[in-house]
């Protein structure tokens, strides 16, 4: 077990510095930070300077190996755009996002499973049909689409709802939350409901597929032949045995939230990382974006590490032939 | 860490508590001006970025010598009362009694003198504020002598946009320098606490989120403005343009800018909102390569068919700028024959465009050895003017009505202005508005001959990229650059203007139109050609 733990620790390291090296290298195409921290009339000796400061005319080799160094010792760098601390900068939009992350993934759950499941139990009703063809809609437009729509029916049409940012925030230590303020619920409606859409119908036709193979396997039918009600077969076996592959995808999918919310970070201008990564883009903030695509991969390479020790505990099977795999079998 | 846990603390207990309890109460003077900009205020220190919104925001806060008057763009006395020229190298100013910092201290000499070192210290981006500067002097406590290396009649020209800082209040606070972010210098406290002469006071900031500002009470100026009833004014960054225009329209914000082209009608055609737009003094235009012997971008082997005037000429005659005025910019621009726009010193009504004209074009081609056209690559920004590259699309159809092959190529600034710094460029896009509002800033960093090292090769320097040259232009630069007499100077300027526009040492485009968007709330705001937002103008219902 160990020594397993120790294996998957070493391949995710090594995941990281790959994802290091690879953004690093991007970035030299991104283009050139100084461009977009001078006036018109600054100087070339002033534009050589900075690029000197910054160490741009110094080989990428040399860049990468000096921002690892960094990285190690625990120093992010500042931010070339808001003259801050990177590392201060994350921790100040993390909040947010993993706020709307969690409230995204919360909204697609709640929604999901019980839509799943009516639509497993009657394929065939009008509602399931309706609400298939919605999920497909959901599924293929665009999240920017998305949000903008629904920043036109209920920002503005409506006026419901405010179009944009995180309403009144409280600070608890070092968390800041808008869940304390009734402005703050209303804001995080949209981007959560634009968020978890694409993952709410991805979960709704998983639980429907698992619901309509699990009711036709043999003990749904014998708990049946027992007399049991519908309830009881439907809800207490049937959809206990869907919700493992569910937990398993919505786990994978938390990162994969937390990495999209690039986009509806920027549509309702949600002060949290996407956003701030997005803006690190245009203006080349080299600290920034190196800094948010390592705390991405963290959490990717994380919650697979999570995933696969879990499996590792539940999966017998994995556990034997690794035994036999030590024996030498 | 902690001011900033306070401040947000009352900024939640007055946004949303405090308003509901007085709404019932609340003096009719209380008003509110919220507002939206694409891009935030990156710091708070006027001195380290010189870029119009961060120039534009800080000035409510901090004041200049002087200012512009946002209708006329004329100079007026500011924090100066009056200033002379005693003699040609020595300007003296004559500051404003009884004006006090935002802190209470005094304004005086000293700052004056403390305000020109700080902007010539080494972060600071504003150094060209202070050109040939030699030495500024404090004569008494209000009155400060401007010592400069040669006669230089637009010393003050720029001083809108640089404020005064108080000695005192930078000492104390350890701020006395611009923090330099290239060397990863920590933030210090000047680049998120401000403390100016001005109309305004920052109250709190929380970075891309939000910045509140308040009136201050104390402004020596307040007098001249009676209309002036805006006491708070939030600033908030949103990024992406519909976004903006949802807020404008659901009456969450009272003022944003810029307005998408695309949305104007909407605005405009919605009740309570409405679009306020104005030609902006920046320029766009087209550049040649005017130095290499052969284009780096080019079919054209062995010669570069640009140092031929007729070819120049041709492209300005091929150009349909009606039509880009029109169908590309829907109206949103105003064509110009100048490399300067309407409100700079220098600009005159004299100056025409060659005339759309592509037959003559064709003609001027094959006079100058092309009947059949050639190929050359344009380069063009497709994130920093408005429609930049639909216009290059443009004129890639107009050029190859006569003949010339364009092979567009668009990027990014942040990519491509690297590329024209190193001059790897044969024909480009770009823009200029001089922050000086006079004719000298173009015609120096534009058109003056690129400077030659001891091997020959080009200096890079700003921002003649495709290297123009004209020895009588460049003798004409340096005379405007020293004569004081006003009328003699224009004439000059006259002269030089005609040299280019004869030369056709660019193609000048447009004046893209400012476009700003306001809800009836704002009865009445002043727009600026150089886009800045000053909120002491605004009247709000």
């Amino acid at each position: 077990m160990i020594a397993y733990i120790i294996e998957r620790v070493i391949q995710s390291l090594l995941v990281l510095v790959v994802v290091a090296l690879v953004s690093f290298a991007v970035f030299q195409f991104v283009g050139d930070p100084v461009q977009q921290m001078i006036g018109q009339d600054t100087t070339p000796e002033d534009v050589a300077r900075m690029r000197r400061n910054l160490g741009l005319d110094e080989p990428f080799l040399v860049q990468f190996a000096r921002f690892m160094g960094n990285v190690l010792q625990g120093d992010f760098g500042v931010s070339l755009r808001t003259v801050r601390p990177v590392n201060e900068l994350i921790a100040e939009r993390l909040p947010a996002t993993l706020e709307l992350s969690g409230m995204a993934a919360l909204f697609a759950l709640v929604f999901a499973i019980p839509l799943g499941v009516f639509t497993g139990l009657k394929p065939q009703h009008w509602l399931s049909r309706a609400f298939l063809a919605l999920s497909l809609v959901g599924i293929s437009l665009p999240t920017f689409l998305i949000g903008i729509l629904l920043i036109l029916v209920f920002g503005v049409i409506l006026g419901w709802l405010p179009t944009f940012g995180r309403g009144d925030v409280t600070r608890i230590g070092f968390w800041t939350t808008g869940l304390m303020s009734v402005s703050g619920w209303k804001s995080i409606i949209l981007p959560a409901v634009t968020l978890g859409l694409f993952q709410l119908t991805l979960i709704m036709r998983l639980v429907r597929s698992e619901m309509l193979e699990v009711l036709r396997t043999d003990y749904i039918k014998f708990a049946r032949a027992r007399g049991l009600t519908n309830r009881a077969v439907h809800f207490g076996h049937a959809l206990k045995n869907t919700l493992i592959p569910v937990i398993t995808i919505t786990g994978l999918q938390l990162g994969g939230i937390i990495a999209f919310a690039i986009i509806t970070e920027t549509v309702f201008q949600w002060p949290g990382m996407g956003l701030l990564f997005l803006q690190a883009v245009q203006f080349a903030d080299i600290p920034v974006m190196s800094t948010y695509l390592l705390l991405i991969a963290l959490f990717f390479v994380g919650i697979n590490l999570i995933v696969d020790l879990l499996y590792y505990l539940v999966d017998p099977r994995l556990r034997a032939d690794r035994n036999a795999l030590e024996r030498g079998v | 860490m902690f001011t900033q846990s306070l401040s947000r603390i009352g900024l939640y207990a007055l946004t949303t508590a405090v308003p509901v309890a007085l709404v019932a109460a609340a003096p009719a003077a209380a008003k509110t001006l919220k507002w939206a900009s694409q891009g935030d205020l990156n710091s708070a220190d006027q001195y380290m970025r010189n870029q119009t919104l961060s120039l534009s925001i800080m000035s409510n806060v901090y004041e200049g010598l002087i200012r512009r008057n946002p209708a006329t763009l004329a100079i007026e006395p500011n924090l100066a009362e009056k200033w002379e020229i005693v003699e040609p190298t020595r300007w003296r100013f004559h500051l404003r009694k009884g004006v006090k910092f935002h802190d209470g201290k005094p304004f005086t000499a000293d700052d004056v003198v403390f305000s020109a070192d700080r902007a010539r210290s080494k972060g600071s981006d504003i150094k060209g504020r202070l050109p040939g500067v030699k030495e500024v002097k404090k004569v008494d406590d209000y009155t400060v002598d401007f010592v400069t290396e040669k006669p230089n009649p637009i010393l003050h020209v720029e001083w809108a946009t640089w404020g005064m800082y108080s000695k005192g209040w930078s000492i104390d606070n350890k701020s006395t320098e611009v923090v330099d972010p290239t060397k990863g210098e920590a933030p210090n406290f000047a680049t998120t606490n401000a403390n100016g002469t001005g109309p305004f006071k920052l109250k709190s900031r929380e970075a891309d989120v939000k910045t509140v500002f308040e009136a201050n009470p104390d402004w020596w100026g307040k007098k001249n403005f009676p209309n002036s009833n805006v006491t708070e004014v939030i600033f908030t960054p949103i990024k992406s343009a519909p976004t903006r225009v949802a807020a404008l329209l659901s009456g969450e914000i009272d003022f944003m800018e810029p307005v998408p082209v695309q949305d104007i009608d909407r605005i405009n055609n919605n009740k309570g909102t409405r679009v306020i737009s104005s030609p902006e003094t920046r320029v766009v235009y087209f550049g040649f390569d005017h130095h290499r012997d052969e284009l780096l971008y080019s079919s054209v082997k062995g010669k570069n068919p640009f140092k031929d005037k007729r070819v120049r000429q041709a492209f300005l005659h091929a150009i349909d700028i009606e039509a880009i005025k029109t169908k590309v910019m829907r109206n949103m621009a105003a064509p110009s024959a100048m490399m300067i726009g309407k409100g700079i010193h220098g600009w005159s009504a004299d100056f025409k465009r060659l005339p759309y004209d592509p037959n003559k074009a064709k003609q001027l081609l094959a006079e100058a050895g092309y009947p059949n056209g050639f190929e050359v690559q344009l380069d063009c920004p497709n994130d920093r003017y408005v429609n930049d590259e639909p216009i290059c699309q443009a004129t890639v159809g107009m050029l190859q009505r006569i003949g010339v092959k364009v092979n567009l190529v668009t990027k990014s600034n942040t990519v491509l202005f690297g590329e024209y710094q190193k001059m790897e460029t044969s024909f480009f896009m770009l823009g200029w508005a001089p922050g000086s509002y006079d004719s000298w800033n173009p015609m120096q960093f534009l058109h003056r001959t690129v400077p030659t090292g001891p091997d020959g090769k080009s200096i890079p320097s700003c921002c003649n990229y495709g290297r123009y040259s004209n020895k009588a232009f460049d003798a004409l630069v340096d005379k405007i650059g020293q004569e004081t007499d006003q009328k003699k100077r224009d004439e000059l300027i006259k002269q030089a203007w005609t040299i280019s526009i004869d030369d056709v040492a660019y193609i000048p485009l447009h004046q893209q139109a400012i476009a700003w968007a306001a809800r009836d709330s704002v009865a009445k705001l002043e727009p600026h050609a150089g886009n800045e937002f000053l909120w002491w103008y605004v009247q709000m219902k």
